[in-house]
């Protein structure tokens, strides 16, 4: 179960391990149980705790993303590594993202 | 000429629950080149996108068998080549095309071999239709010992 709190609008969710192709089908059904409560607008990924990711977790917060831009919401990440955030960066991610334009200036 | 260090061959069900170990097992070989942080990343990376491309586009989920061989040379390079007879590609420039996917439903995103192409220093495909694909990469480790 992922690990995360609420504050009004805004869901914090801690993401924990690695997110592949595998780990990605259990997140993305237990991001879109959280976030089917319509009063949460906005969705930050917290990635200290998250060792390894590749596209396959790109295609999750992508998909979090259209579903709460729907809301006039969006997400954001923190606390990602170097590697994670050179994949995330590659794909174009940060331009989306709620943190996308200062993230992605000083990169 | 270069001469070739060592070689693994690594035969595993085309299960995604294999997708750590694959790239958990490259990276542990090839440790003996004394690769940096970012290097081993790399490669666990670009491993992990091209077996799961594999898995999922080449099996499509049903069973079979992913082949990866490794080997390290005496110039730093390391060579990985991750295969399948699965399905095979009908377009491979198609497929190599940034955010292209054939499964939009699955929220793939299309990144995989521009992954792999950013993350190694060489990557090439070759694929028959019916017969299976391989995708052939390099990656030059400098190493943080060297």
């Amino acid at each position: 179960m992922l690990k995360y709190s609420r504050q009004g609008t805004v869901l914090t969710v801690m993401l924990e391990g690695e997110l592949d192709q595998n780990s990605s089908q259990v997140v993305r059904e237990e991001l879109d149980n959280l976030i089917e409560d319509t009063r949460i607008r906005h969705l930050t990924l917290d990635m200290r705790n998250l060792t390894f990711m590749d596209s396959s977790g790109i295609g999750v917060i992508i998909g979090r993303y259209r579903t709460l831009a729907r809301r006039g919401g969006g997400v954001s990440v923190t606390g990602e590594s170097a590697h994670i955030r050179r994949v995330m960066k590659l794909t174009g991610l940060y331009t989306i993202l709620d943190n996308g334009r200062g993230e992605a200036s000083s990169l | 000429m270069n001469i070739r260090k060592n070689h693994m061959r690594l035969c595993f069900d085309s299960k995604s629950a294999n997708e750590s170990f694959a790239r958990v097992a490259v990276s542990a070989f090839m440790s003996q080149l004394s690769p940096t942080l970012e290097e081993i990343n790399d490669v666990k990376t670009a491993v992990s996108e091209a077996v799961t491309n594999a898995i999922v586009h080449g099996y499509k989920d049903e069973s079979g068998e992913v082949v990866i061989d490794a080997s390290l040379w005496d110039d730093g390079r390391v060579i990985i080549d991750v295969s399948d007879t699965g399905c095979g590609i009908d377009d491979i420039s198609q497929a190599m095309t940034p955010f292209f996917t054939s499964q939009p439903e699955m929220e793939r995103a299309g990144m995989g071999f521009a992954v792999m192409q950013t993350f190694m220093d060489d990557v090439r495909v070759t694929s028959r239709p019916g017969q299976g694909t391989s995708v052939f990469m390099v990656k030059r480790v400098k190493g943080s010992a060297k």
